[in-house]
């Protein structure tokens, strides 16, 4: 015969969100305390997908550890290297050509909409809707192609050196690039149309787990969930990095803090992505990718060192402690999706179950990279 | 028609064969227009066009291990699968296709077609609670607030048509609806009553289609983002295949009624084109229906349980009362 599910005295149970679950979108567990469908109490389990990338960031030479900084995000990658590799230039006082930092810039910024693109697809599909996924897909894989035929690999890009770049890009790229952007600009006409003005959509989104801007302070929120929430803080801008002081953007801000403004936000940062890869092609100058002496053998002196760069998931840092020798002493990521994540067991006390995971979708969590 | 064995055995096997064939090409249809939405190709490797797709899916389905999760409640367990699909493939034998081609006509079509219906929530229940998964109790509680939210406005809708009709025989409300499109109950002008809101109403019976039959975007009973599979989160095989089949029999029954109530059936919309053959009439009504299904499915998100129960008992259920209110009114003053 049977069992009942066996209730706790006081009428609740215990749901494991995860570690296997679609809404997780990889291998994070939740573990919520239910009354019905309403949620009393949740508990973030992470830890499922630890590799020990900063262990291996202190046994590791410099460039060894490099590529793992791409293995950690794997929508985002390009940032996360962008990160590191600025932090070991400045370290070791490498000299970056003009040229290289450009394409960086421009490099990045389509990589921060790769992810925004695969970000809005999945948090359409977590609240029930297909197809602008497949569409979002469709764009990115554009991005992808010519990531691509620059970088030689579509998701983990190991494209930057210290110091540099490993592969020039072509006429044929920036040709493709100018392809792109009006074609990226008709698509965010074509979502938006499709689905930001879709009612079900609004009715959902709108007032949906509203997190305050102290809520987003005390746990170090960034990306678009504090932009959210009316905090105008971007990294780019309040501590500017590679050349992007050079460039004509706005940060958008939405104070509404509900998933509705994250959405917003994220949708916008699209278009200003787009701005940033326009000029950057404009103003692209000419010269070499490398620079003419770059050390073989990477020591940085004696010190402590601290690099913070926007990445698509919001403020990543790295803080370096070196000895001056080949490994440091120390290597410290602090990863954005960490900080983001742990709103969640706060926030959602009291949401219904679909409520909770439709703002879980909206803060972009990448679970490699929250465990690092 | 004379009611011998044979020719009611020859009549249901029809009928079961018709409920059978759609269910398994609908799942293709599906699933081609959904790529065709979503600019990919869909199946179209195993046969011209995809085609061969369905037999394929089944001869995998029944291939498989039929596992009982442990815990389980195993007479209910087994029989929810087949209480989703035998109620709808009983429900075409009361179904008529044309003025001749009906496997059994009752008087109490339109009843009996409810009362089946009504069966398929019971299986949801099963389903959810045997399995002794957490997803499927919550998804099963889901579905039968889900039915009875929806069961109501529907029914008051179709006592609408009924008064109108007199009848239950749906035979009968096709015959009183004869003679081109203005004189199909979804326009305001039926039957001499001018009735402002049928038009409202058919929207009304439409939606509660939709959620009867947990189709997008009212499928929360299966919402795999937040319950994994929902109900049949356990069931594989075939078990999952009846679940499967018995969603898409559902829909065709949703459709034909939809079509029968409202649409005129297999009257021709402009009486000089009633030389070509009812049925094909009522086949082309049903099947645009069905698409339209299948395009709302694959462009919207779903709603919440809240907005979903909202709807119902805040606007469906007020404002099918009142059109079956005004609609006896203009039949007493007409």
């Amino acid at each position: 015969m049977s069992v009942p599910i066996r209730l706790q005295p006081d009428e609740t149970f215990i749901l494991n969100v995860g570690p296997q679950h679609p809404a997780t979108h990889g291998v994070l567990r939740v573990k919520m305390e239910m009354d019905g469908e309403y949620i009393v109490s949740a508990e973030t389990v992470i830890g499922y997908i630890h590799r020990m990338h900063e262990k291996m960031g202190e046994i590791k030479t410099y460039p060894q550890f490099y590529m793992n900084l791409s293995r950690m995000d794997y929508l985002g990658a390009l940032g996360y290297s962008h990160g590191h590799v600025l932090l070991i230039e400045k370290a070791a006082g490498i000299e970056v050509p003009e040229r290289a930092e450009y394409i960086r810039a421009i490099t990045v910024e389509l990589n921060r909409i790769a992810s925004h693109l695969f970000w809005f697809g999945a948090f359409v599909m977590d609240l029930g809707g297909f197809s602008p996924l497949m569409y979002a897909l469709q764009d990115r894989e554009y991005i992808l192609d010519m990531l691509e035929r620059i970088t030689g690999s579509r998701l983990t890009y190991s494209y930057y050196r210290f110091g540099g770049l490993y592969n020039d890009i072509d006429d044929q790229f920036i040709e493709s690039v100018k392809k792109f952007i009006p074609r990226m600009r008709k698509s965010l006409k074509k979502y938006h149309k499709l689905v930001t003005g879709n009612i079900i959509f609004r009715k959902r989104l709108e007032g949906n787990a509203i997190l305050s801007k102290e809520t987003c302070r005390k746990y170090g929120a960034s990306s678009a969930v504090a932009r959210g929430s009316g905090i105008n803080y971007d990294v780019r801008r309040n501590e500017p990095y590679s050349v992007y002081p050079e460039f004509n953007f706005d940060i958008p801000v939405y104070h509404e803090c509900d998933s509705m403004a994250r959405y917003k936000v994220r949708m916008d940062e699209i278009e200003q992505s787009l701005r940033i890869i326009e000029q950057g092609i404009a103003k692209l100058p000419d010269g070499p990718i490398m620079p003419k002496k770059a050390p073989k053998i990477i020591k940085p002196p004696k010190g402590d060192y601290y690099q913070a760069v926007e990445t698509a998931r919001g403020n990543f840092g790295i803080r370096l402690v070196s000895d001056g020798t080949k490994n440091p002493y120390r290597l410290k990521l602090r990863s954005p999706t960490y900080s983001n994540m742990h709103l969640f067991d706060e926030t959602c006390t009291g949401l219904l179950i679909m409520d909770a995971l439709a703002f879980m979708g909206s803060l972009d969590l990448v679970i490699p990279e929250i465990d690092r | 028609m004379e009611l011998t064995l044979l020719n009611v055995v020859i009549a249901v096997t029809i009928a079961i064969g018709f409920a059978a064939l759609n269910a398994a090409y609908l799942v293709w249809a599906e699933r081609r227009g959904a790529g065709r939405i979503q600019n990919r190709p869909g199946p179209n490797i195993n046969g011209p066009l995809g085609l061969l797709q369905p037999p394929l899916d089944g001869i995998k389905l029944m291939a498989k291990q039929l596992i009982i999760p442990g815990g389980a409640d195993k007479a209910l367990f087994i029989a929810a699968p087949v209480l989703a699909m035998a109620p709808a493939i009983v429900s075409f034998v009361t179904l008529p296709f044309s003025d001749t081609i009906i496997a059994h006509n009752l008087n109490i079509g339109v009843l009996a077609i409810f009362a089946f219906a009504s069966l398929g929530g019971i299986s949801l229940l099963f389903a959810g609670w045997s399995s002794r998964n957490k997803y499927a109790v919550m998804s099963s509680v889901r579905a039968v607030s889900q039915a009875i939210a929806y069961e109501i406005p529907m029914l008051v809708t179709v006592i609408t048509v009924v008064l109108i009709t007199g009848t239950m025989n749906l035979m009968e409300i096709v015959e009183a609806q004869k003679g081109g499109i203005w004189n199909w109950y979804f326009f305001p002008f039926t039957s001499g009553l001018y009735n402002p809101l049928m038009t409202m109403s058919f929207l009304i019976f439409f939606i509660c289609a939709l959620a009867e039959t947990n189709r997008a975007p009212f499928d929360l009973g299966e919402a795999e983002s937040e319950l994994v599979a929902g109900f049949h989160t356990e069931y594989g095989s075939m078990g999952f295949g009846l679940f499967f089949m018995g969603e898409y029999a559902n829909i065709v029954i949703g459709s034909c009624l939809t079509t029968l109530l409202f649409l005129g059936g297999w009257d021709a919309p402009l009486p000089v084109l009633s030389f070509i053959p009812g049925v094909v009439w009522f086949l082309i009504k049903i099947y645009l229906i069905i698409a339209t299904i299948i395009w709302i499915r694959w462009t919207f998100p779903r709603t919440t349980i809240y907005g979903l129960l909202n709807l119902s008992w805040k606007i469906l259920i007020p404002l099918s009362l009142f059109n079956l209110l005004l609609t006896a009114g203009l039949l007493k003053v007409v």
